[in-house]
């Protein structure tokens, strides 16, 4: 299933700061079904790259104590409006994806 | 005739929990072979110390006022608190982001091969803690802690 993926840039102390948003449940495995009393499968985001001009810029491996649909930040010191970054992400469970877009900052 | 049902009942069983266990670890190996590059050892830890050993061979930190980090005070809930990290040391390598006071400390790491001395995101938080940051740059471990004030908690329930 596909996941929603948001991006966006902005300028930041004169760096290019990238925001990602991923709709993800993020479950830690710890929780409880409180109807049922089961605990629900841990299920959240592994791995997460950054690419900024087909260069790996960032990798951020996540636990489970990140919060449900993650909002992370990065920031390109060297990036430039029209340079192009690309963002992928892995999870416990194998699902994937990805998102591209152009910096506009 | 009793005792040879039992024979054959104690075989059947014998061999299908053997057929079992090679589809557990069947099932097991592509999991692991998987995620080979997720410092699975480090995210399981459960200490702060065990964690940096885990991750970059060595527990020993630099109190550094270089790393500065965002967050509230007092946070309402647990699950959702914003927190964002900023460094102005040179060459930053990696970010280490822990919370002490959760049975898994490691909340996330970060490899930074050319983007800048920062990262936000938004982390669960279990009850009042200890948040430590350890920044990675050529070859120290530069560490900054805040303590962030949980009214209600955000892992388990």
């Amino acid at each position: 299933m596909a996941r929603k993926m948001k991006v966006r840039t902005r300028t930041q102390d004169g760096m290019v700061e990238v925001l990602v948003l991923v709709n993800h449940p993020m479950e830690t495995g710890l929780r409880k079904d409180k109807k049922t009393k089961k605990v629900i499968p841990a299920h959240w985001i592994q791995t997460m790259n950054l690419m900024h001009n087909g260069k790996l810029a960032a990798e951020a491996n996540l636990g489970i104590a990140v919060s449900e649909d993650p909002l992370l930040g990065f920031r390109l010191p060297k990036a430039k409006n029209g340079d192009k970054i690309q963002i992928t992400w892995k999870d416990n469970k194998g699902e994937s994806g990805k998102i591209s877009a152009i910096v506009d900052a | 005739m009793n005792n040879l049902n039992r024979r054959k009942f104690i075989k059947g069983t014998v061999a299908s929990s053997a057929v079992l266990a090679a589809a557990a670890a069947g099932l097991l190996t592509p999991v692991s072979a998987m995620a080979a590059s997720w410092p699975k050892k480090a995210f399981s830890s459960k200490k702060v110390d065990l964690v940096l050993k885990s991750l970059y061979g060595s527990d020993q930190v630099i109190e550094s006022k270089d790393v500065k980090i965002r967050a509230p005070i007092q946070a309402e809930n647990g699950s959702v608190v914003p927190f964002s990290i900023k460094t102005t040391i040179p060459d930053p390598e990696a970010i280490t982001i822990m919370v002490t006071a959760n049975s898994m400390p490691l909340t996330a790491n970060i490899k930074l091969p050319s983007a800048g001395g920062y990262f936000s995101a938004r982390i669960k938080m279990a009850k009042t803690s200890d948040v430590q940051v350890v920044v990675q740059s050529g070859g120290k471990l530069y560490s900054s802690k805040a303590k962030i004030k949980v009214t209600v908690g955000g892992c388990g329930g």
